[in-house]
């Protein structure tokens, strides 16, 4: 066993090529195009507006600012299926310098993990702009969405480095998992209200953590309330959970990635 | 004087599965498991190596093609683990093995200069403060802000080169005394490796010319199959070397 410090080292003298590798992540993605990163912004504008137009008669009654509320699910939904998707292809994509040069693996994946948040920090200001523009109700409550948001970058890092520690073994994983992402995204609850599930499943719903995270936001983003405690003890169960797991698996099997890249 | 031991290699055994390759996805995995054959056939590409390199000391590695010598280098290096045995390391090393790894096509060269400095482990400052001193030494001159995609492939070894030199190592490992470019710059590379060996730094180099061994080596390791067959100063482990290829 590497000792704590070791490792706190070794983070530390590779902090800088998290930096460069997020970073280049960002610039190669928007390089070229005309709107560059404004295409974060515009992105989850437009589908907005979209969903907006034909979802909100369908749900009028039962969603107070539909807008807002739609937002907040798919900003959320997006950072993890594409962050989840990211890491795990992250020791694949970068096999080609993992095999010429020493560099911690972890550092591969985390790097996908956060580029994916610099474009979630981006959508959340749309957020706030819709909210502006339909004026809805800004309380203090909005500040106390840190929680749920920290946590859930812990959860998907920890996904994560399941993941892609299955993948580099199994690429079998990449399709299955697009597959279970659109369960996901059906049972996330982004565009229909969850009022309209009968009472007897509502308890699946709340067995998905994505869909936990969305709630946790809404309520305190959209609907001003306090963070309700009990829910956020289960989402840190959640995130730390699949972290050990994450950590354990990707320790373990590290050393075996080259052989089969 | 007792000097320094910066690199210890204690029973190293490198253990490949020559069918791990091929099975990736589980229909093969099904398939292979009902034929049986997942009965892997193993092979130890080094087993059972051991030395030490004291600090200054320039150390040759000689063999045949599939000896080992590359496994040897990727372990030390820390690319891979070996499956038995341990090893330990002191100070930078920095390997002349694969210049311009991880450089990104779409990336500038500048981006590219930041990005491969922080892949061998530098810091922004210290990239920083070498940067002019890349830049020249390379020549790329007004191709800097260019992506790389667009630049010719000896432009690219140029700029790899030049990161890989441009900080001093502690330990310096060369897969062959490598010159880079056209000859202009094949000879100022050469210089600049010279200028590197002539220096108090650990150096190992992997070489295929008897003649360079000799020249630059104080002891040499020879690698047969995966084993040590000798290590010793390098006239004599040259000699041998030579010896057993007349043979055979």
């Amino acid at each position: 066993m590497t000792s704590i410090k070791q490792n706190i080292d070794n983070f530390l003298k590779y902090r800088y090529l998290l930096i460069e590798l997020v970073k280049k992540d960002i610039t190669i993605k928007y390089r070229r195009s005309v709107l560059g990163i404004f295409w974060s912004f515009l992105n989850p504008l437009l589908n907005m507006i979209i969903l907006t137009i034909i979802f909100s008669t369908l749900f009028k009654a039962d969603i107070v600012n539909y807008p807002v509320y739609l937002l907040i699910g798919r900003t959320v939904y997006t950072f993890f299926s594409a962050g989840t998707k990211g890491g795990m292809g992250s020791i694949q994509k970068n096999s080609a310098i993992i095999k010429k040069v020493y560099v911690p693996k972890y550092i591969y994946c985390l790097s996908s993990v956060l580029s994916e948040f610099v474009v979630f920090a981006i959508s959340c200001s749309v957020i706030f702009c819709v909210m502006l523009a339909t004026q809805c109700q800004f309380t203090w409550y909005i500040f106390t969405a840190i929680v749920p948001v920290s946590l859930l970058v812990i959860f998907i890092t920890g996904i994560s480095m399941i993941l892609t520690t299955i993948n580099v073994f199994f690429r079998d994983m990449g399709h299955l998992y697009g597959v279970f992402l659109t369960l996901i995204m059906w049972g996330s609850a982004i565009f229909y209200p969850i009022t309209i599930i009968p009472e007897s499943f509502i308890g699946v719903f709340y067995s998905n953590p994505v869909f936990v995270f969305i709630d946790l936001c809404r309520e305190s983003i959209l609907y001003g309330h306090a963070l309700n405690l009990e829910l956020v003890a289960y989402a840190s169960l959640w995130s730390l959970a699949s972290l050990l797991i994450g950590l354990f698996l990707f320790r373990k099997y590290q050393d075996k990635f080259i052989l089969y890249i | 004087m007792e000097e320094e031991v910066v690199i210890k290699v204690d029973n190293i055994g490198m253990l490949f599965n020559l069918s791990q390759e091929k099975v990736d996805n589980l229909k093969e995995y099904v398939i292979k498991f009902l034929k049986r054959e997942l009965l892997y056939q193993e092979f130890w590409a080094l087993k059972n190596i051991s030395f030490e390199v004291k600090k200054g000391e320039r150390i040759g590695i000689v063999g045949l093609n599939g000896a080992g010598k590359s496994t040897l280098l990727k372990i030390i290096t820390g690319v891979m683990k070996p499956t038995e045995g341990t090893f330990k390391t002191k100070g930078k090393i920095v390997a002349l093995l694969e210049l311009g790894a991880g450089f990104d096509p779409n990336y500038t060269g500048r981006e590219n200069i930041f990005l491969n400095g922080a892949l061998l482990g530098y810091s922004k400052e210290i990239i920083k403060s070498k940067f002019d001193e890349i830049v020249e030494f390379s020549e790329i001159g007004k191709f800097l802000d260019v992506p790389l995609k667009n630049y010719s492939s000896g432009m690219r070894a140029r700029l790899g080169f030049s990161v890989a030199v441009a900080v001093k190592p502690d330990i310096l490992i060369l897969d062959e005394v490598l010159a880079v470019g056209d000859a202009k710059f094949k000879k100022k590379s050469k210089d600049k490796i010279n200028e590197l060996l002539s220096e108090d730094i650990t150096v190992i180099i992997v070489s295929h010319s008897p003649k360079q061994v000799r020249k630059l080596c104080d002891r040499a390791i020879w690698l047969k199959e995966g084993h040590v067959m000798m290590i010793d100063d390098a006239d004599t482990v040259v000699d041998a070397y030579i010896e057993d290829i007349k043979l055979e």
